[in-house]
């Protein structure tokens, strides 16, 4: 009962030291609300906005990533009734358009069965599939390319 | 007809014989400024109210305009863009010129009888139609060479330079093989609708 009762405030006062300490470093570095340090009455500066690159396709960082869309997409209609990326990367459409035909695998069902159209699985493209831009990133980070690395 | 026997017609019979009898009172010249006025008054008159028809206002002033195809096209480049240059529901789907646009505010009647028989009235019976509404509109802007697309856009003063690749390629294509603005610009301004596969002339774009 005794040690139990212990262990109880010894647990309670390492977390109020470690809650106090936390609480000492953000002070040491000013706390910072989600406007930064702008003041309420200055106007924030929105980030800039990433546009799509049309220019050459980039390559992809590992094997199996999904292949970056080379041009912008923002009114395709992706949905129930249609699907307009299909008007150029479906067989055999993409032969006259010169477009990248989707890959074969988006043309097998959940279940293994191979399909003559594309699977309903797969037929949200920007579920995966996005368009490119050389958009810095956001946090850094070490991220190194499967294939720098082999 | 003579005015002794007036008496014995109707309002209308009376009306007739007035309009038929040379005027003895009035001078060629008042008959002719008078007209000349009156003209002008009812031309005026008749292209103001035709034209108080053929905005955007008046078009989504029936709601099977406004909760359908108005708003999907607010989504789309022909309402919102760079620059600012905007094209209403009148510019694609009204012929600019006198003749075809009488004929197609003619045509108009059966629009509005369809909107008071409710014949669309619910999301649910737009959708259940809307193919068949696209292809009416497809067809007619395939006969008349896409001409309410080409009072703004014109092969003559289209920079390919300025274009993306593959716009580029389809244009150049697409003047070497006659071919018109809808063949490929379907669903620019509203939605494409269900069912669109192995609709002649439209690459699979359906499930």
């Amino acid at each position: 009962m005794k040690t139990w009762m212990k262990a109880t405030a010894v647990a309670i006062a390492v977390a109020v030291i470690t809650v106090m300490s936390v609480d000492g470093a953000i002070a040491q570095d000013g706390v910072q609300s989600l406007r930064g340090g702008t003041a309420l009455d200055e106007g924030l500066r929105a980030a800039d906005i990433a546009r799509p690159n049309t220019g050459k396709r980039f390559t992809r960082n590992y094997r199996q990533q999904p292949p970056l869309i080379p041009h912008r997409i923002d009114k395709y209609q992706i949905d129930l009734k249609a699907n307009q990326c299909m008007g150029c990367h479906d067989w055999p459409q993409n032969v006259d358009a010169n477009a990248p035909k989707i890959s074969e695998t988006h043309y097998v069902s959940p279940t293994g069965v191979r399909l003559n159209k594309v699977s309903g699985s797969r037929w949200f493209c920007n579920q995966c599939h996005v368009p490119q831009s050389l958009a810095k990133a956001l946090v850094p980070n070490t991220f190194t390319s499967s294939n720098d690395m082999r | 007809m003579s005015a002794s026997n007036d008496d014995n017609k109707s309002t209308l019979g009376r009306f007739w014989g007035w309009l038929r009898r040379p005027s003895a009172g009035l001078a060629v010249g008042t008959l002719l400024v008078v007209g000349f006025f009156t003209g002008i008054l009812f031309w005026g008159g008749f292209n103001w109210s035709m034209e108080m028809t053929n905005n955007e206002a008046f078009c989504i002033s029936c709601h099977e305009m406004e909760d359908n195809v108005y708003q999907e096209y607010r989504e789309t480049v022909h309402y919102s863009n760079r620059t600012g240059v905007r094209a209403t529901c009148p510019d694609c789907h009204v012929p600019k010129s006198w003749i075809h646009k009488i004929a197609r505010k003619i045509q108009a009647s059966n629009e509005l009888y369809h909107h008071f028989l409710g014949t669309l009235d619910t999301r649910e019976k737009y959708e259940a139609k809307r193919l068949t509404l696209a292809k009416n509109v497809w067809k007619v802007m395939k006969e008349t060479d896409s001409r309410e697309c080409r009072n703004c856009h014109s092969f003559e003063y289209m920079d390919f330079v300025e274009q993306e690749k593959r716009s580029q390629g389809s244009h150049e294509e697409a003047i070497d093989d006659n071919m018109t603005c809808i063949d490929c610009h379907k669903g620019i301004a509203h939605e494409l609708p269900a069912g669109i596969i192995g609709v002649d002339g439209v690459p699979n774009m359906g499930n």
